[in-house]
């Protein structure tokens, strides 16, 4: 990592300004910002959404997205000024001397054209290989980044490979013409904690074999305390503090950089935690199933959910949680099983379920800009349910939906907004503010703090805590992340491939022995030290 | 999913089926709403003679005073056999409507094979230049030329060519006799009408497609892997819009055939459009129904088509996982 002699520099940043369009005027997105990199390094870039951090990332390849243009500064790659020449002079630079991984290979890769097909393009077109070596060259990179069947590998479509190995491919197709820098743009972000470990290793070993320079953008913090040398933390398109690692994550300087590290501690105030169990089941499944087709997504499932309760759900992607969510709402009938809710059988479909049941089941979706409707106001949306259940008009209803936003601490000025013109977490505040208006005992919280920043997570999530000790509803909390579970959690019920695996107090889940697959998810969560995928490497070996 | 037959395969059979249905509906409600029509065949053909006893004695020889659901019911049978049966004046249906398919099909020929690849290369260009001065150009004039009704546009072009500069007969009436050079000197006009109809459509609909498609992911990708613009669109985005333009041209080429009517009228060319038209005068109901089946099922057999290129071009349809 300390090298005596210093390595040559690869990548030179100064006083980088890029401005966006927004209205008519152009605004900074990128003020002042310098930054170098030698060969061999990895420099981890972390900040909220909207610091900058992909604009930064794309700069680097000389490349600004549409409506995007540079104020000032320079680009130097192995000290040529990008940003000095055309447009065509710099497309020769991309994908030869640097090259990008895209947050989502799922989208990123074209949906079109066979893996190998796009993997070798580069090479084949601008790299001097001929499309033997270039295929030849790929085989050994899947192999090295440890992809089945790496001969055939890369005849398949994108669409009939894992999330997690396409990622992969994605890091191949970076390596494939030797670069001496490669930007990861929040590589591992849409993965579940299991996968992104995998990847997390395969990117390490590249970096390593190959003594490629690296810039890392994630906002996730013990991610970059593992994969960067050093990080530069941004704000508002500013970075605010740069240092090694080690020293930035023992001993933050900047206030804001200490901010960061704090939430990422999910701390939410649960005294009330223990309190909960007040013996009363409001919800339980017996021996539940349900299938797509041929296809079992749940087999099985029994627990139980007391009035007031958090009973978290946690899997990987493809593990039920969801589904069994759909259950619960009646969205999707189950094949086989009993459910009961407050002492009564609970009609299978929602179709059959009489509007006081509705009322008194309500959900909330992971992502607020699509359960929205994105042309109505924010009175509109929470003021639905208020006339639909409640019956309310008028002064009564306005006055209703007063005290709602405020319960959701929101502006009542935002009543008149549309979703569009809301953030991420206030548009998640409404769509939480349009099932409270149901004056619901459970809600379905599917993933819903998995899109939001962390700071608005914790927000949110404290948010939540307080609505149920006012309230005493229950929350049904289905999420991958288990940060938030230790957080928030009354019960746990940790589920693979539809079956629950275990089920407890959150007490009884978080201390061992674990389960076999619980083990491995919690095992799974990087830590917020560096050196903890040193020791998971070091283990394998 | 245990799947045995292939996707394509089984789509096909499934779509065929369900166009032999539509065909069949389309043949009731055709064949219903003329006998509904006030007048019969019997009438039109013996005009002033048409006292109550000739046409009576007339639609006796005709079949016509049997109930329509019993004469829907034998044409069924016969249509069912490939035998689309005699119109009423005495002439096989194939006979009548023959030629004039061919006519109508000659027409759709020549315009599709110049339409449809100028349409879809100048669509490309405009989504490649997307906001220079080609596509403002075309986006424009193809706007026009949309909102402007077909016979105006073939009035339009019939008062330039025809009147003006004298170039071109104004009257695309083609017979048996002439050979084809003449004929398709006759044939100018009409096809330069139809082209100027369809080529607006499948041109921006070919541009739309790509240009939705230009706002992926993996389009950005392929500029950071340093992929040339036009290459970009060429090989990145046009491979993921085949099926959205494949279906717009379906529908063009459908219209060719069954949509002509109004510009056959205009021009006076004898089309199957126009052997409808003087079938609906006459109440010729075994050439109306022929009529009706030849364009229903022109829809139904280039959607297919349209449908099957668009799996063929999409591996996540072809190649399930």
């Amino acid at each position: 990592m300390t090298q005596d002699i210093p390595s040559p520099l690869v990548l030179e940043i100064e006083n980088l300004s890029i401005e966006a369009r927004a209205n008519d005027s152009w605004s900074g997105i990128v003020n002042g910002v310098s930054l170098s990199l030698r060969r061999g390094e990895v420099l981890g870039l972390v900040g909220e959404s909207g610091a900058g951090k992909s604009t930064i990332g794309l700069a680097a390849l000389g490349y600004l997205r549409p409506g995007a243009r540079v104020a000032g500064g320079a680009v130097r790659l192995e000290g040529q000024d990008l940003l000095a020449l055309p447009e065509a002079a710099r497309r020769p630079f991309r994908g030869t001397k640097v090259a990008y991984v895209a947050q989502s290979a799922q989208a990123a890769f074209n949906p079109a054209h066979r893996l190998m097909d796009q993997i070798v393009m580069v090479a084949v077109e601008r790299g001097g290989m001929t499309r033997a070596a270039a295929e030849e060259r790929a085989v050994s990179l899947f192999a090295a980044l440890q992809l089945p069947e790496p001969d055939r590998f890369g005849r398949r479509y994108p669409h009939q490979v894992s999330g997690g190995q396409l990622q992969r491919a994605m890091v191949a197709m970076a390596m494939m013409c030797n670069p001496a820098l490669i930007v990861f743009d929040e590589p591992t972000t849409a993965l579940d904690v299991t996968t992104q470990v995998e990847v997390l290793i395969s990117i390490r070993r590249v970096i390593e074999e190959f003594g490629v320079a690296a810039i890392y953008i994630t906002h996730d913090l013990s991610v970059v305390a593992q994969i960067a040398h050093r990080v530069a933390v941004l704000r508002y398109g500013a970075v605010v503090e740069t240092a090694p690692i080690g020293r930035i994550m023992a001993a933050p300087e900047h206030p804001y950089t200490r901010s960061l590290w704090a939430v990422h501690e999910l701390s939410v105030s649960h005294e009330a935690a223990a309190g909960h169990d007040t013996g009363e089941a409001l919800l339980s499944l017996e021996n539940l199933s349900a299938r797509y087709g041929d296809f079992e997504v749940l087999s099985d499932i029994s627990l139980t959910l007391g009035r007031g309760e958090t009973l978290a759900v946690v899997g990987e992607s493809g593990s039920g949680k969801s589904t069994l969510g759909r259950v619960i709402t009646g969205l999707k009938a189950p094949s086989a099983g009993r459910a009961r809710y407050a002492g009564a059988a609970l009609p299978e479909r929602v179709s059959r379920r009489p509007k006081a049941l509705l009322r008194r089941i309500q959900i909330i979706y992971q992502s607020a800009d699509t359960a929205l409707n994105p042309r109505q106001t924010v009175r509109k949306i929470i003021g639905r349910p208020l006339a639909l259940y409640h019956g309310l008009r008028g002064r009564a209803r306005e006055a209703r939906l007063m005290e709602l936003l405020r319960l959701v601490e929101l502006d009542p000025a935002h009543a008149d907004r549309t979703p569009g013109q809301l953030s991420g977490g206030q548009k998640q505040r409404v769509a939480i503010a349009r099932a409270l208006a149901a004056e619901p005992e459970l809600i379905v919280c599917d993933e819903i703090t998995s899109a939001l920043d962390k700071v608005v997570q914790a927000e949110v999530l404290r948010m939540l805590m307080d609505l149920q000790a006012r309230l005493g509803v229950a929350f049904f909390f289905i999420t991958h992340d288990i940060e938030v579970v230790r957080a928030i959690a009354d019960r746990v019920v940790v589920m693979e491939r539809g079956r629950i695996v275990e089920q407890g107090s959150r007490a009884q889940i978080f201390a061992p022995p674990h389960a076999p697959y619980t083990e491995t998810l919690l095992a799974s969560v990087p830590e917020m030290a560096p050196g903890w995928l040193d020791r998971i490497i070091a283990a394998r070996a | 999913m245990n799947r045995t037959t292939h996707p394509i395969l089984s789509m096909v059979l499934s779509r065929l089926g369900l166009g032999l249905l539509s065909l069949v509906i389309v043949s009731l409600v055709i064949f219903s709403a003329v006998s509904f029509l006030p007048g019969s065949y019997a009438a039109a053909i013996l005009g002033q003679n048409a006292t109550p006893e000739a046409v009576a004695a007339m639609e006796r020889q005709l079949g016509l005073d049997q109930p329509w659901a019993l004469r829907y019911a034998s044409w069924l049978a016969t249509a069912a056999t490939g035998d689309l049966g005699m119109s009423f004046s005495g002439r096989p249906v194939v006979d009548v409507i023959g030629p004039r398919l061919a006519n109508t099909l000659t027409l759709a020929a020549i315009t599709a094979a110049i339409a449809v690849p100028l349409a879809i290369g100048l669509g490309i260009a405009c989504a490649r230049w997307r906001g220079r001065l080609i596509d403002r150009v075309l986006s424009t004039t193809t706007l026009a030329s949309i909102s402007v009704p077909e016979f105006f546009v073939a009035y339009v072009v019939m008062m330039i060519f025809a009147v003006k500069l004298q170039l071109l007969p104004s009257m695309a009436g083609i017979r048996n006799g002439m050979d084809f050079g003449e004929q398709l000197i006759r044939m100018i006009l009409p096809i330069l009408t139809l082209l100027l109809v369809i080529l607006a459509h499948m041109l921006r609909n070919t541009r739309a497609a790509i240009l939705s498609v230009m706002a992926s992911p993996y389009v950005e990708m392929a500029r950071l892997k340093g992929e040339p613009e036009a290459r970009v669109v060429m090989r990145q985005a046009l491979p993921n819009a085949i099926g959205p333009i494949a279906s717009v041209v379906a529908i063009n080429l459908a219209y060719l055939i069954s949509g002509v009517v109004v510009i056959e009228v205009v021009f006076v060319y004898p089309g199957v459009g126009q052997a409808m038209i003087d079938a609906v005068r006459n109440r010729d109901v075994p050439v109306i129904q022929a009529c009706a089946l030849i364009f229903a099922a022109a829809y139904i057999g280039f959607n297919l088509l349209a449908d099957i290129l668009s799996i063929v071009s999409n591996p996540r349809l072809l190649h399930p996982r």
